[in-house]
């Protein structure tokens, strides 16, 4: 079981990094790729558990990896959105900014 | 040597995770997301979890890194003009980042008690459904519920990416034309490959049902196809408003909607199977979901229909 | 070991109607789209409709028989199936969306129509496809027992409410769009990591089967922290209020009309049914303090930042800020040791500022939508010669705003007067205060932009007009907010049906 404990362990850490990114990074393309980040630490948290659980002839918990499927999908189409709306307010602004103060003059 | 691997996996992962998130150039910061996203797949294999591992690398590394790509394409010069945080908050961030991962890291050890699992009680009904993998069951069969709204959700993903279009360019065609290259190696491919990965993506589906793979997978295999093929420029883009393309957009849920209003009449429960028909029903749900799914894949990478003259 | 199993529960008679809620609006928003604009109103009217009865139908037999409505869905019991279950406040809640959804269609009707003869129309496609998913994603939020299947609904929720927010295109609506996105996904990826923990630590995912199990360890209590963290991003509840007025007021008014009557009251729902119902042992008197101190700030720095605004839709965002903080009173005013009479009067004092704030605060941006649309503008400082050119929207606003004041008789002073009853009888001077400030301070902002209204109009300023049935449903949501005065000042034993003892 050390591959489950060492796998929450970068799940905890990717979860920090992003954390650090989504405050430092002002674009938010990198608040975006920070917020992808943070979801497949989430993710991988939850494959551990999966694991964790692992039982009955399997290899993990089946309900917990179901639902990380489920959660990949949501979290991609939150990034389709999000990448629509940046390419139109680069294309309305001239620089795709969430601070006022950016806007091209 | 097997702790060595994954002690190196997860320092790999740490490493390549954290270098996207400092990377300066964007578009340097995407193509090591896309590489995290495939190392993210082996850790997903070694924790048993090869369908997660599948959908982890067609969508979460796969699909999302395409995204990713075109956005930082488009955007990347803006790294110059936002205004930067003082050093200040980059501590402050560093520290508070430091708390969040050393507390849910310790949480490890303080998780009460014996693992928690529903192993046990899926296996225990699985044979009744007919569905060899695990997974799937609990995808279509315990929890088709969420699935179903998953599928709403994408269509919601779909709208929310439409939506942006301009209201004259609305009824246009999707913007695979932005990117349409000539060449003749992709020529080649896009005739060559796509009936390959059309008999591949319906194997995976198909097969989803007793071992790894599904809807999804076959989906994301699918849209590569289409994109393929609009990107060679072998086949005419349809255009949004198409009555045909539209019908795929909609026909997985339309079958799963329709299966699951069908079970109020037999045997009596929304979602529930008749007795003995669950894996074909499933299976042919699926593979219409397939359709559905690698249509609106390539639609989300596309973006929002553009004007005729907006090569 | 795994946890003993609960007794049982099956589905009850009428169950199969909150299935029906949820998923009705999921067919008429696949029809929408395949058939590419045809009948797209005809559609959307028919999905509404039948959302008003089988709310109603639901509220009915839950009052009825005094018993939630339950439907296991395919048969399957938690913990591996989903199982949807409306309680008073659920059905309470169905009731007001499905009126106000319905509400905000009809106000929207013209604007969004299908031109005839036209090739189908992005607008149109683009609101109705949303308003629909809204439907079925608060139906969800309001009935669903399965802490995933809730996370799937806040997705939807938010996914339905981008398209809303963005419709009009242009750099700033966009800008806020895609901020309310980053920042409710942040918030979906902390009530996640919540749920993974949760699942981690109990091995189910039922609401009932996790309250009664649930222990004060360190997992249990980290998870409640982020969920109840996440939770609050997506309310905009201070601090996290940044992302609201710009997207709100950025919408058309319909649209706006429903994202803070409704939407913010969506995952605000699951907050509370998480606290109460899910893991209610877990109500530590301080962290709840905490929770109050910021509707409190809420209150205060939502009702000021209203008052300096210069266009009147943003001022009206603001005031969502701050009526959204009197909700959270709920959290300290409601004791772990419930069931006195001052709980239940701080109970249905909060249910009732949900409501009464949805149909006033509803009224209000249709009200705000049609002033722009008369004026060709929303700045307050030229709001002048409004009163005579249309009296109805200015008395709409009007009405709206006493509700949100809480002056007697409306909605939202039955709300606060119990909510300060609630406040005096349990010691809590500094909400007390803060609940009679904010009501001060409401009045400050609704009078300002009314005695503007009242004034002579600016020379040369041509004044549009606007149909008279717009008007008149902006009036009756007012209205709803003001006769909703009239319920007595005591607890109401509906919305305690079916809550865990």
């Amino acid at each position: 079981m050390t591959a489950a404990l060492l796998f929450w362990l970068a799940g905890s850490g990717l979860i920090g990094l992003a954390v650090y990114g989504l405050i430092v990074n002002p674009h938010p393309l990198c608040k975006l790729l920070a917020l992808n980040l943070l979801g497949s630490g989430v993710f991988l948290l939850f494959g551990v558990i999966a694991r964790r659980g692992a039982a009955a002839g399997l290899g993990g918990d089946p309900v917990p990896q179901a639902l990380v499927i489920t959660g990949i999908v949501v979290a991609f189409s939150a990034t389709a959105i999000a990448v629509g709306l940046l390419l139109r307010l680069h294309g309305e602004a001239g620089v795709a900014s969430i601070d006022e103060e950016d806007d091209a003059p | 040597m097997e702790t060595g691997f994954d002690l190196a996996l997860t320092l790999l992962l740490l490493g390549v995770g954290g270098w996207s998130i400092l990377a300066r150039n964007m578009m340097t910061a995407v193509i090591i997301f896309i590489a995290y996203g495939l190392l993210l797949s082996l850790a997903w294999v070694r924790i048993f979890a090869i369908d997660v591992s599948l959908t982890e690398a067609a969508i979460g590394s796969g699909a999302t890194g395409m995204l990713m790509v075109i956005a930082a394409h488009k955007v990347g010069a803006d790294a110059r003009r936002v205004v930067h945080p003082s050093r200040a908050i980059h501590v402050l961030a560093g520290i508070v980042a430091a708390l969040v991962a050393v507390g849910i890291a310790a949480l490890a050890f303080v998780l009460p008690g014996e693992p928690q699992s529903l192993a046990g009680p899926v296996m225990e009904r699985l044979g009744d459904s007919g569905l060899g993998n695990p997974v799937a069951g609990v995808l279509f069969v315990y929890r088709a519920f969420d699935t179903l709204l998953e599928k709403v959700v994408l269509l919601l993903a779909l709208i929310g990416v439409w939506s942006l279009a301009r209201d004259e360019d609305w009824g246009g065609i999707p913007g695979f034309r932005l990117f349409r290259h000539h060449n003749s190696v992709l020529t080649l491919l896009a005739r060559s490959l796509p009936p390959i990965g059309f008999v591949f993506a319906i194997y995976m589906t198909w097969a989803g049902a007793d071992v790894p793979g599904g809807a999804f997978q076959g989906g994301t295999v699918l849209a590569a196809m289409w994109i393929l093929v609009m990107v060679a420029g072998v086949r005419k883009v349809p255009r949004v408003s198409s009555p045909l393309l539209r019908l795929a957009i909609v026909a997985g849920p339309v079958v799963f909607l329709a299966i699951g209003f069908f079970g109020f009449v037999m045997p009596g429960e929304f979602l529930a199977y008749p007795q003995g028909y669950a894996k074909p029903l499933i299976v042919v749900m699926e593979i219409a979901l397939t359709l559905s799914i690698g249509v609106i894949l390539g639609l989300l990478i596309a973006g929002p229909p553009k004007g005729e003259d907006a090569a | 070991m795994p946890l003993e199993a609960l007794p049982v529960t099956d589905s009850t008679a009428g169950g199969a109607l909150l299935v029906l809620a949820i998923v009705m609006p999921a067919v008429a928003l696949v029809a929408l789209l395949g058939l590419g604009g045809r009948g797209a109103r005809t559609i959307v009217a028919a999905a509404l409709l039948v959302q008003l009865l089988v709310a109603a139908r639901v509220a009915l037999l839950v009052a009825g028989t005094q018993a939630p409505l339950v439907y296991v869905v395919g048969g399957f019991h938690p913990p591996l199936g989903i199982t949807l279950r409306a309680d008073g406040i659920s059905a309470l809640m169905m009731v007001v969306s499905a009126v106000i959804l319905a509400a905000a269609a009809a106000f929207a009707w013209k604007d969004f129509a299908q031109p005839r003869g036209k090739p189908e129309a992005r607008l149109s496609l683009i609101f109705w496809s949303a308003l629909l998913a809204m439907t079925s994603a608060l139906n969800l939020l309001f009935t669903s027992t399965d802490l995933f299947n809730l996370y799937v609904g806040l997705e939807l929720l938010t996914f339905a409410a981008i398209p809303v927010v963005a419709i009009k295109g242009g750099a700033e609506t966009v800008r806020a769009a895609l901020r309310y996105l980053l920042f409710a996904v942040f918030g979906s990826m902390l009530y996640l990591l919540g749920i993974v923990l949760i699942y981690g630590a109990y091995g189910t995912l039922a609401t009932a089967e996790i309250a009664a199990h649930v222990t004060p360890n360190a997992a249990t209590l980290a998870a409640a922290g982020f969920v109840t963290v996440g939770l609050l991003a997506k309310t905009a509840l201070f601090p996290f209020h940044l992302w609201l007025p710009p997207a709100h007021a950025g919408a058309p008014a319909a649209g706006s009309a429903v994202l803070s009557a409704l939407v913010v009251k969506g995952s605000l729902f699951l907050l509370m049914r998480l606290w109460f119902d899910t893991f209610p042992t877990l109500r530590a008197p301080d962290d709840m303090q905490l929770l109050a101190l910021l509707g409190a700030l809420a209150v205060i720095i939502g009702s000021i930042t209203a008052l300096r605004q210069q266009r009147l839709k943003l001022l009206v965002a603001y005031s969502t800020v701050a009526q959204i903080g009197y909700m959270f009173f709920v959290f300290t005013l409601v004791p772990t040791d419930a069931g006195d009479v001052i709980a239940g009067t701080a109970w249905t004092g909060a249910w009732l500022q949900v409501v009464a704030h949805a149909f006033a605060k509803a009224g209000m941006f249709l009200a705000a939508g049609l002033v722009a649309e008369i004026l060709g503008h929303d700045r307050i400082r030229e709001l002048g010669g409004l009163s005579a050119k249309a009296p109805l929207v200015v008395l709409a606003f009007a009405i709206s705003g006493l509700s949100l004041m809480g002056l007697p008789p409306s909605g939202g002073f039955s709300a606060k007067f119990m909510l300060l009853v609630a406040a005096l009888a349990e010691g809590h001077w500094l909400w007390a205060i803060v609940i009679i400030a904010g009501g001060v301070l409401a009045g400050a902002y609704v009078f300002g932009v009314l005695s503007r209204m009242m004034a002579a109009p600016a020379a040369g300023v041509e004044l549009a007009t606007v149909g008279r049935g717009r008007q008149l449903i902006a009036l009756g949501l007012a209205l709803v907010a003001l006769l909703m005065g009239l319920l007595p000042l005591s607890p109401i034993a509906f919305l305690t049906i079916g809550r865990l003892p």
